[in-house]
């Protein structure tokens, strides 16, 4: 149990420093989806050891955090098209329009 | 028994929902407009014939059906609709005449681009006219009067981007009102008098026996009872609705509408609501204090008294005793014929009277075909209000039917006239038109000859001969009947000036035309379609029809008018021959002269002029200007008004203006006192508040640069120190 | 082929797919291609999915299989195709302030594993070592998770709606938004 939380928590890492250190906005979009793995992880880990016996949430968790991802990927790859068709350019520190 | 009563509503309803259809129907949709209204309006006739059947079957009862409209406190306000032989021939009538008028305007009005708003307006107004005629309350008759008025003015400014049409419908419609304000005032004062607004309510109406006693001994301040007073005021609405002298400007400038609606207007609906509305209130205009049991005859449910009995309507109407009864009941005759007539028939009959000869000479000297007419329909009117109040209202109605039936003739007549001679009024430049136009010469004609009184086969001849018999034996003065003799000669001197003028002669149209530079070169005058002249053959028939209801050997309608079965008279007494005579010598006269004027020497030429204006030319020029009655307005109220309002301007600017700019510039001192301590004392601490306030949020902001990436290294570095948090814990 | 990851020793296989994620993941991070960056990313999701059969979860692990790999794998090459041409980024491929956040990132791991050490729940042994059938995962999403069931339903379908939109093309490309 330990070694899938483990697993877990450096696979989230290893998708935040992308998110935190690439300048391209589809590798944030990469790293968003190795975070979500990460928790994905967690889900089938304490599925397999929960104590409940016909239980299955942890499964359609997952199942259900996958499709969202799969959602949140094709709106977030539209929406980086989308703005590289306005703005030649999909560099994160360049997109600044929510400056304060 | 209750059958056609239950649905004599549907006769103004069907009108209105047409009115109502077409306001909603978009004008390039011209189709359906002339036959929804003039289905309308014939099965509106269809039920007013079984009306009518029903209500001659019994002709002393007057049936009405009465509901409430709305109650306020503990009194209601009850509206209903009757029928009665009056009402019925009205709707008869009404609805008959404006159907043909309605089949006439689908050729005149043809080319109109708002074809469809016409019959709107003509709907609306032939329902009100409707609603006016059988209404059973002074107050829906009120109503329907008004929205008559209201139609009239949509009406006559129905070619509203004529300045002479939009000034005509204004001035027809505050002329009206003034006569207006009269009948509301007359109306209330009933009210407040006898509480209910009801004409017949099973005794409790306001003509019924109960109400009239306590009108008529009701004596106001002056000794004038109170009767009296209401019936004076309701004869004012009366006055500006049919236009008699003093209010009778407005109804010959109405001729700036489209000519249906003049025969719309001038035959068959607004100003006959005038003489009916007096017809209807006859029993007001009677009521005296001494003749309570002649009063009570009245009362339409008493039947029996009335067969038994003159009905109180003949108090005033020798000359229907002077037929067979008088001889056989000389006393209750006599004594009812001797007492003078009250002060509201007096007035009316000098009102007649003088509307009657005055309309008369002015129609002698106009040019304008519509014009002649329309005075023509003013004097007419003066002989109904003559008739009314010295015969009664038998009398009355009977030249109101005639005259509806002859004088829509006449207009549609003069509108074929006008349309075949392409918009020309000026009978100056018509002429020899019988050859060219038959069929409208030849009904036109025999409205004429109705309209002068041409004796034995036209009806109008009948109807003013009854009249002035009438008036010829009144008791009250001989004058008004003088007056009605010389009006009647004028009468068939004007009418046959204009027949000479329009029909016989050269035509003088062409040469002045194209004088008054008319480019398009003006075809010969052409006869109107066969819708333009199917109805004048119609309403030509029946002019000489009617004749058959009215004559002294058999008089149908009076008979029935006054509340008692028609029966055949086999003699006819002295008096009634007398007085025909004297109208066909009046008759006579009239031809005579105008066919020794311009028959027989006749114009040639468009500025030839008048044989009567070279012989008395100032006489000529006050009657051709109208009797300057106009311009007496103009001089009088035009000048008072004018110099009120000049006051009330001055008053305005002078005085409360000052008073208003002194409020102002104290507002406006206060305003600025209160500027400078907000600039440099509010302001000031306000302004350093707001500058701190955006410098902290500008460093604030810092935060805040649009990067997404800072801020999920915020979020991270939070998780991670709550992270921290919950391990140390 | 699966079975034969199966039956060996439990350790191994979990420390070579463990190794096998972690390895992938940072590469898919760390390379200057793009594309190269998608592929290793794929890799990541394989051996989740193995991780998953692992388990005796083998939906789950189909469905990453699927989604992951299949789905969301080729769209983002797409995606990367459409936007910088699969080239290799021009000039830095870092943030201006990449140091901060891999800092971050490490302290956060560094806490996280230390939450996890101390965790009760690591000491229960695994129950489920029973895999559901697909016929029961069927029949638990028509009757008890009908309603999310559907509610995901809905989500894919507002965002696979709102994706199109978004990403159509424009009649008319504005000419007045400064690039």
């Amino acid at each position: 149990m330990t070694f899938y939380l483990a697993l877990s928590v450096l696979l989230f890492c290893v998708g935040l420093a992308g998110v935190l250190a690439r300048r391209h906005a589809i590798m944030a979009l990469i790293g968003i989806e190795l975070m979500l793995n990460a928790a994905n992880i967690n889900f089938i880990a304490f599925w397999r050891h929960s104590s409940a016996a016909d239980d299955l949430s942890g499964m359609f968790w997952m199942i259900f955090s996958v499709a969202i991802a799969a959602a949140e990927a094709a709106v977030g790859l539209a929406l980086v098209i989308l703005v590289f068709r306005h703005r030649r350019s999909v560099r994160l520190d360049e997109l600044e329009s929510l400056k304060g | 028994m209750t059958g056609v009563l239950d649905i004599l509503w549907l006769i103004p309803a069907l009108p209105l929902l047409v009115s109502a259809i077409l306001s909603l129907t978009p004008a390039r949709v011209k189709g359906g407009a002339a036959p929804l209204s003039i289905g309308a309006l014939g099965l509106g006739f269809l039920i007013a014939c079984a009306a009518l059947a029903e209500a001659v079957s019994d002709p002393g009862q007057v049936r009405a059906h009465n509901f409430t409209w709305f109650e306020f406190g503990s009194s209601a306000v009850k509206i209903g609709w009757v029928l009665d032989p009056l009402s019925a021939l009205m709707l008869v009538m009404v609805t008959f005449v404006a159907g043909w008028i309605f089949v006439f305007s689908i050729g005149y009005m043809s080319h109109d681009e708002n074809f469809t708003r016409f019959y709107c307006f003509l709907s609306l107004f032939t329902s009100a006219m409707l609603g006016v005629v059988m209404s059973n309350s002074l107050l829906m008759l009120f109503a329907c009067w008004e929205v008559m008025g209201l139609a009239s003015y949509l009406l006559i400014g129905f070619w509203h981007h004529r300045p002479s049409a939009a000034a005509a419908a204004r001035k027809a419609f505050i002329y009206t009102r003034i006569g207006d304000i009269g009948f509301l005032l007359g109306m209330l004062w009933l009210y407040a008098e006898t509480g209910t607004l009801l004409l017949y309510d099973n005794g409790a109406g306001c003509l019924e026996a109960n109400a009239l006693t306590q009108l008529a001994g009701a004596a106001i301040s002056t000794g004038m009872a109170a009767s009296t007073g209401i019936a004076l005021l309701l004869f004012c609405g009366a006055i500006g609705k049919s236009g008699q002298i003093p209010l009778h400007v407005w109804l010959p400038d109405a001729m700036e509408g489209p000519t249906p609606v003049s025969a719309l207007i001038h035959a068959a609906t607004m100003v006959a609501a005038g003489v009916f509305l007096m017809a209807r209130i006859h029993p007001l205009s009677t009521a005296t204090a001494s003749a309570k049991p002649i009063v009570t005859a009245t009362a339409p449910a008493n039947a029996t008294a009335q067969s038994a009995q003159p009905a109180v309507r003949m108090e005033a109407a020798p000359k229907s005793q002077a037929h067979a009864e008088a001889a056989a009941k000389p006393t209750e005759a006599g004594g009812d014929s001797t007492s003078s007539p009250t002060l509201t028939l007096n007035v009316m009959a000098w009102v007649g009277a003088l509307t009657a000869l005055l309309a008369s000479l002015v129609a002698v000297a106009q040019y304008d075909i519509k014009r002649i007419l329309a005075y023509s329909t003013v004097s007419q009117l003066g002989f109904m209000f003559l008739g009314l109040a010295t015969g009664g209202p038998a009398v009355g109605v009977f030249h109101l039917l005639t005259h509806a039936f002859f004088k829509a003739l006449l207009f549609l007549g003069a509108g074929s006239v006008i349309h075949g001679c392409h918009e020309e009024q000026d009978i100056r430049r018509m002429g020899g038109l019988w050859r060219r136009m038959p069929a409208t010469f030849g009904t036109y004609a025999v409205g004429m000859m109705a309209l002068s009184g041409v004796p034995l086969l036209f009806s109008g001849f009948w109807s003013k001969d009854e009249i002035l018999h009438s008036a010829l034996a009144w008791s009250g003065s001989k004058w008004p009947f003088a007056l009605g003799l010389v009006a009647a000669v004028a009468t068939a001197f004007y009418m046959t000036r204009q027949m000479a003028y329009v029909f016989f002669g050269p035509h003088r149209g062409h040469p002045a035309m194209y004088e008054q530079g008319h480019r398009i070169p003006v075809t010969q005058p052409h006869e109107s379609p066969m819708v333009m002249t199917l109805p004048l053959g119609v309403l030509a028939a029946c002019a000489i029809l009617l004749t058959v209801v009215g004559t002294p050997m058999w008089p149908w309608l009076h008979s029935v008018l006054s509340g008692h079965a028609p029966e055949v008279r086999r003699e006819v007494s002295v008096g009634v021959l007398f007085a025909m005579l004297i109208s066909i010598l009046a008759a006579g006269t009239g031809f005579t002269a105008g066919w020794i004027c311009y028959m027989r020497r006749r114009a040639s030429g468009f500025n030839d002029g008048d044989p009567l204006q070279t012989r008395i030319p100032s006489i000529w020029r006050c009657l051709e200007s109208r009797g300057w009655i106009d311009e007496l307005y103009k001089m009088s109220f035009g000048i008072w008004t004018a110099a009120a309002g000049r006051f009330c301007d001055w008053l305005d600017r002078i005085v409360l203006g000052g008073g208003v700019r002194m409020i102002q510039n104290a507002a406006l001192a206060t305003a600025w006192m209160g500027r400078l301590w907000d600039e440099f004392f509010l302001n000031g601490g306000f302004a350093r508040g707001c500058e701190q306030t955006r410098n902290s949020a500008d460093r604030a902001s810092l935060v805040q640069n649009g990067q997404i990436q800072r801020y999920l290294r915020i979020l991270a570095g939070a998780l991670a120190l709550v992270a921290l948090w919950i391990i140390w814990k | 082929m699966e079975g034969g990851f199966i039956a060996m020793p439990t350790d191994v296989i979990l420390w070579i797919l463990g190794g096998l994620i972690l390895i992938s993941a940072v590469m898919s991070l760390a390379l200057r291609n793009l594309i190269h960056c998608a592929l290793f990313l794929m890799v990541c999701f394989l051996g989740l999915a193995g991780l998953y059969l692992h388990l005796n979860a083998v939906f789950s692990g189909l469905v990453q299989a699927l989604v992951y790999v299949g789905a969301v794998g080729i769209i983002l090459i797409f995606a990367i195709l459409l936007t910088e041409g699969g080239g290799t980024e021009t000039g830095s491929h870092l943030g201006s302030q990449w140091r901060t956040g891999i800092g971050l990132a490490v302290l956060l791991a560094f806490a996280l594993l230390g939450a996890v050490s101390n965790s009760p729940q690591t000491t229960q042994a695994a129950r489920h070592t029973e895999e559901p059938t697909v016929r029961e995962i069927g029949l638990k999403l028509m009757t008890d998770y009908l309603l999310p069931l559907q509610t995901i339903g809905l989500l894919l379908t507002a965002a696979a709606i709102g994706a199109v939109v978004l990403a159509m093309q424009e009649p008319k490309p504005r000419k007045d938004e400064t690039p």
